[in-house]
This record gives structure tokens, C-alpha cells and sequence, in this order.
């Protein structure tokens, strides 16, 4: 078996093999992979009996389930109107220098993915980034540098 | 000046729950549910419809399982609140879905968890493992558990958020049936607001008259207000119901507010020459909390922009009014501004709104001419120009 299938095999235990073990295991597929590959979309399909194309339905409904390869960590910078007002922007280009990439790109060593996200709940602390599922609210450009050299450090 | 902003502390006040579910424990369903239909709450998470009516549909049900779900899919923008109930009194929350278990009859709790939240989830399942110990030392039968969202706005409507839950596609269903007759899993399910199980709580603990004799009429009561925006006061509130917009932007405003946006994307955006005759309640404008205010530095259109795409980008596509609507509103004010269309085609964009409001299949293709009718009408050469 490989690491995948062993993965949602593992899942399916806990959760079960019922439709409504479909989230937490493709939950539990991205937390530990960042992404749905085509061969765990295959194996999620099996353990639970149900076709492919609706576990990618299903799953491509979800703007936090990506099916295209991410980074380690992904970093999320809430776009809408309280942080684009309070400097979403300037936040942005600070990592896109940093990254070297833009929006919605991959790091080529697959350490991150820097991504856009809607209003993350924090609107009177923006601007406001998620890595992962951690918050970083109020962060400046040269904080949101210092957060990401930190990850550099450690991971 | 008279200070006309009550401030209210109900939902964070640290309360002894538990003497609280056990006195209520004692009661009948139907003397919690009269305490609660007398109180006149009503839904905190929009909609507004009355608590205690709700939870008496519920009740009215046969069933072999009933559902309880505490809405915490808090995606509305400017709306943070209930994750700061969710961090500062879980205990109340899980209280408060354990009385709506007891007066409906559902032996079963579900908190659908927005994503953007899972930092939470450490701490509330220690909660719930911890409530759970209490409910059993009082012969309670109820449980709790999460469930996590995964990024969609439109998971918060309750239909989509029980397909959600059911592991399919967030896309809301046809309504009626309801959800109190035929929710999660075609069983009789309340959903309620992370801060309507509170407010539900504090009712029981002390009974329907105080939270009565606040607020008005129609909007009985206190919320929890989250304020952002041009505001020196950015943060989270209870107020009391009923007040004044002019009231309200005399206490949070930064003195150069321009206008106010009500209730999030979806709400509406009221101008100031407004502000006076302006109530913030069911009555007037009525708001989840989302309260973001602008001063006369911001573009009107750029805010437009940015809640007409939030709303293209979140529609769940599965009606045509709606999924094409949002995006046709967003092209035409794209269009007008750049000059490629006229002025008079923002007329044109407006009927269309209106056939959205009237033939989209939820609250979300519903809502999102509101905020566009809004700033239209008070901020057309703003857009135009
Ligand atoms: C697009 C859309 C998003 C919604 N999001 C939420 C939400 O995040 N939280 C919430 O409590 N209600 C939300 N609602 C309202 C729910 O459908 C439902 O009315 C509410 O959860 C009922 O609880 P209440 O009566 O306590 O307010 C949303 C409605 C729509 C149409
Ligand atoms: S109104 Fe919009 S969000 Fe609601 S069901 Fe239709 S397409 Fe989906
Ligand atoms: S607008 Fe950025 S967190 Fe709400």
C-alpha cells in the first residue's frame, strides 16, 4: 500500500466509511498533504464505494481543498474590503520579494504557496494572514517578512 | 452629549452553566420554549427569525432522532464575533445547545466550524470533553461533536450547511421543507447562531423580562456588534437594540465617516445625510453584527468592487440569476467606470438585481443586490467617475 492509501485507509477507520466521513477525511488528506492528489481522490473513492468524480465534486466545491500541488505551508492573506482597506496590498508584494513568486504560485523548494483568501474573521485586526491554521492579524509588511523567515528557520 | 450607546454584558459574563442547565433540566420543554418565545429573541445570525419559535417546530416533530447545529460558519465580511464568543465562553455555547437539545428533544449537537477557525478546535473539543463529563454526572443524554467547513461563504445558508455536513457539495437546498422538519440527514434539525445559544442560555438563567424590557418592539434585546472599518474603536460590542445609526457613529466613528455598511456584503451601506433616521434593528436595518464604516477617503467603488467579488466568487453556481448575476454586476460596474459602457447601464444592472433578489434560490443571490442598490443610490458618480 502506498503512503496515501494508507493515510485514508487510516482515516476511514476513524471516521468511518458513511457519506458524511467524506469531509473529515479529505480534512484530514489535505492537513497532512496540502493537497488532494489524483491517486488519494482514487483511494478516498474506494474505502468510501463511491465514484471518483464525485469525491472531486465534491471536493473542488471547497476553495480550501486544492487538487493542484501546494507548498508545506500555506500562507493565506485575507483580501476583502476592512484588510484591503487597512494594506492587504503592501503585505502581499512584502512576500512576493521575499518568495520570490506571485500570487497563487508554489516556492520551488515546495516550503510555501501564497495564496489570497476571503474575510478570516479577524476585519478590526487586518491586515490578517493565515499560514496553515495559524492567524497572524494586524501584521505590517516587514512583520509578515519576519513571521515567514521564522518558518525559513525552524522548517 | 448624552451618551445613547448602552453598553450590555450578557454574552461574555462568566455564568455558572451548569446550575443553570440543571435547574432548566427540571423544566418542561414547553416552559423553556414560553420563556423563549416571551423574550422575543430572535436569530442573531441574520435571518432573524424567532428562537423560540423555531425550537417549537422542532419539538412539534416525531422523530426518532432530532439534530441541534450551532452555526459557526461566521463568514459574513466585517463579522467576527462569534469567534470571539466561541474563544472567551464556549461552556455557554455548548450550554446552550444542550437546553435546545432538552426543549426540541435531540439527543445529538453538531458545531459546524468554519476553517478559517480550526485554531479553535484544541480548545473547544477540550470543552466538550470536559461539558461532556458534567451532562453525564447529571443523566443528561447529549452529545457534542465538530464539524469543519473548508472554505465556502455560502456553507453558513443552514440547507447548504447540512450538505456540508452530510459530506457533499455546500449547495443550499429548495426550502420548504425546513430544516425543523427535515434537516441533517432528513431529521429534524435546529440550527441557531453561535450567539442566539447563548442569548437562549441567559434567558434561561434569567428568565424572559430583563431581556424584554431592552431594545425595542421588533428587536428585543442586545447583540453583539463587531465594529471595523475607519473606526478608533475597531473591536466587538453589546448593545443594546434599537439605536440610531447617528448615535452609533457618534461613539465609533472617527468624525470623517462617510457611510456605513450594515450587516456585511450582504447588508447595506447607508450614506450619512441617512444616518439620523437610521434604525439598527429588525425594524430598520437589521445586521448579523457586521458594522464597517468608511470615511471620506475611500472609494465607494473600490468598496463595491470588492463585495461584488466576493460575491462572484462564492456563489455556489447553482442557480442562474445568481451565478450570472453577480458576475454581470461586477463586469457592468467595471464596464461603466472604464467608460465602455454609459452612466444609464448602471439603470439596466439595477433591474437585473432586482430580478435576482426575486428568482435566486437562496439569501446569498438574494442579498447581493443590496449592497449594490445601496451605493448606487447614494453614490452614483462615484462609480461613474
Ligand atoms: C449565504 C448565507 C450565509 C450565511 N452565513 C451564516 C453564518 O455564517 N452564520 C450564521 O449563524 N448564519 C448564517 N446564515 C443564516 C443561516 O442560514 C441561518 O438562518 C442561521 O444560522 C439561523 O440561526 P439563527 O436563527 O440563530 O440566526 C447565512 C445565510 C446565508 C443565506
Ligand atoms: S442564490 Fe447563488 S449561492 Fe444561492 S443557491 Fe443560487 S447560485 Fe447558489
Ligand atoms: S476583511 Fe480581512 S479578516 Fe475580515
Amino acid at each position: 500500500m502506498t503512503n496515501i492509501e494508507e493515510l485514508v485507509k487510516q482515516q476511514a477507520e476513524v471516521h468511518g466509511t458513511t457519506r458524511e466521513s467524506l469531509m473529515p477525511i479529505l480534512q484530514a488528506v489535505i492537513r497532512s498533504e496540502r493537497f488532494l492528489s489524483e491517486d488519494a481522490m482514487v483511494a478516498i473513492a474506494r474505502e468510501l464505494d463511491i465514484s471518483t468524480a464525485d469525491v472531486f465534486g465534491t471536493a473542488s466545491f471547497y476553495t480550501f481543498m486544492d487538487t493542484t500541488p501546494k507548498g508545506k505551508n500555506i500562507i493565506r492573506v485575507c483580501k476583502t474590503i476592512t484588510c484591503h482597506m487597512k494594506g492587504k496590498d503592501a503585505v502581499i508584494g512584502a512576500l512576493e520579494d521575499l518568495l520570490k513568486i506571485k500570487l497563487g504560485e508554489n516556492t520551488s523548494d515546495g516550503k510555501f504557496s501564497l495564496l489570497q483568501a476571503n474575510c478570516l474573521g479577524w476585519c478590526h485586526k487586518g491586515p490578517v494572514m493565515l499560514i496553515n491554521d495559524e492567524v497572524h492579524p494586524e501584521v505590517t509588511p516587514e512583520s509578515a517578512v519576519e513571521v515567514i523567515q521564522g518558518y525559513l528557520k525552524q522548517k | 452629549m448624552e451618551n445613547k450607546i448602552k453598553k450590555v454584558d450578557l454574552i461574555f459574563e462568566q455564568v455558572d452553566y451548569l446550575e443553570i442547565l440543571d435547574r432548566s433540566f427540571k423544566r418542561t420543554q414547553d416552559e423553556i420554549i414560553l420563556d423563549i418565545i416571551d423574550s422575543g429573541l430572535r436569530g442573531r445570525g441574520g435571518a432573524g427569525f424567532p428562537t423560540g419559535l423555531k425550537w417549537k417546530f422542532a419539538k412539534n416533530e416525531e422523530a426518532d432522532q432530532k439534530y441541534v447545529i450551532c452555526n459557526a460558519d461566521e463568514g459574513e465580511p466585517g463579522t467576527f464575533k462569534d469567534r470571539e464568543i466561541l474563544t472567551q465562553v464556549p461552556e455557554k455555547v455548548l450550554g446552550g445547545m444542550a437546553l435546545c437539545g432538552k426543549s426540541t428533544g435531540a439527543s445529538r449537537g453538531y458545531i459546524y466550524l468554519r476553517g478559517e477557525y480550526n485554531f479553535l478546535l484544541p480548545q473547544l473539543n477540550a470543552a466538550i470533553d470536559k461539558f461532556h463529563e458534567d451532562l453525564k454526572n447529571m443523566n443528561f443524554d447529549f452529545t457534542i461533536e465538530i464539524k469543519s467547513g473548508s472554505g465556502a461563504y455560502v456553507c453558513g445558508e443552514e440547507t447548504a450547511l447540512m450538505e456540508s455536513m452530510e459530506g457533499k457539495r455546500g449547495e443550499p437546498r429548495n426550502k420548504p421543507p425546513f430544516p425543523t422538519t427535515s434537516g441533517y440527514l432528513g431529521k429534524p434539525t435546529s440550527v441557531n447562531n453561535v450567539e442566539t445559544l447563548v442569548f437562549a442560555l441567559m434567558i434561561a438563567k434569567e428568565g424572559p423580562t430583563k431581556f424584554k424590557e431592552m431594545g425595542t418592539f421588533d428587536s428585543r434585546g442586545s447583540k453583539v456588534f463587531s465594529v471595523s472599518g475607519d473606526t478608533p474603536k475597531a473591536g466587538i460590542y453589546e448593545l443594546e437594540l434599537g439605536m440610531s445609526l447617528e448615535d452609533f457613529v457618534n461613539e465609533f466613528g472617527d468624525g470623517d465617516t462617510k457611510a456605513v455598511q450594515i450587516g456585511g456584503a450582504s447588508g447595506f451601506c447607508v450614506a450619512r445625510k441617512h444616518f439620523k433616521e437610521t434604525v439598527i434593528g429588525f425594524e430598520g436595518i437589521p445586521t448579523g453584527g457586521s458594522m464597517m464604516l468608511f470615511n471620506s477617503t475611500r472609494s465607494m467603488y473600490n468598496i463595491l468592487n470588492d463585495y461584488l467579488e466576493f460575491f462572484e466568487e462564492e456563489s455556489c453556481g447553482q442557480c442562474t440569476p445568481c451565478r450570472v448575476g453577480c458576475q454581470q454586476l461586477l463586469k457592468g460596474i467595471e464596464a461603466v467606470k472604464k467608460g465602455n459602457r454609459p452612466p444609464s447601464y448602471l439603470d439596466e444592472l439595477q433591474k437585473l438585481s432586482e430580478t435576482m433578489k426575486i428568482a435566486s434560490k437562496c439569501g446569498l443571490g438574494q442579498s447581493a443586490p443590496n449592497p449594490f442598490n445601496s451605493i448606487i443610490n447614494n453614490f452614483r458618480e462615484e462609480i461613474i467617475y
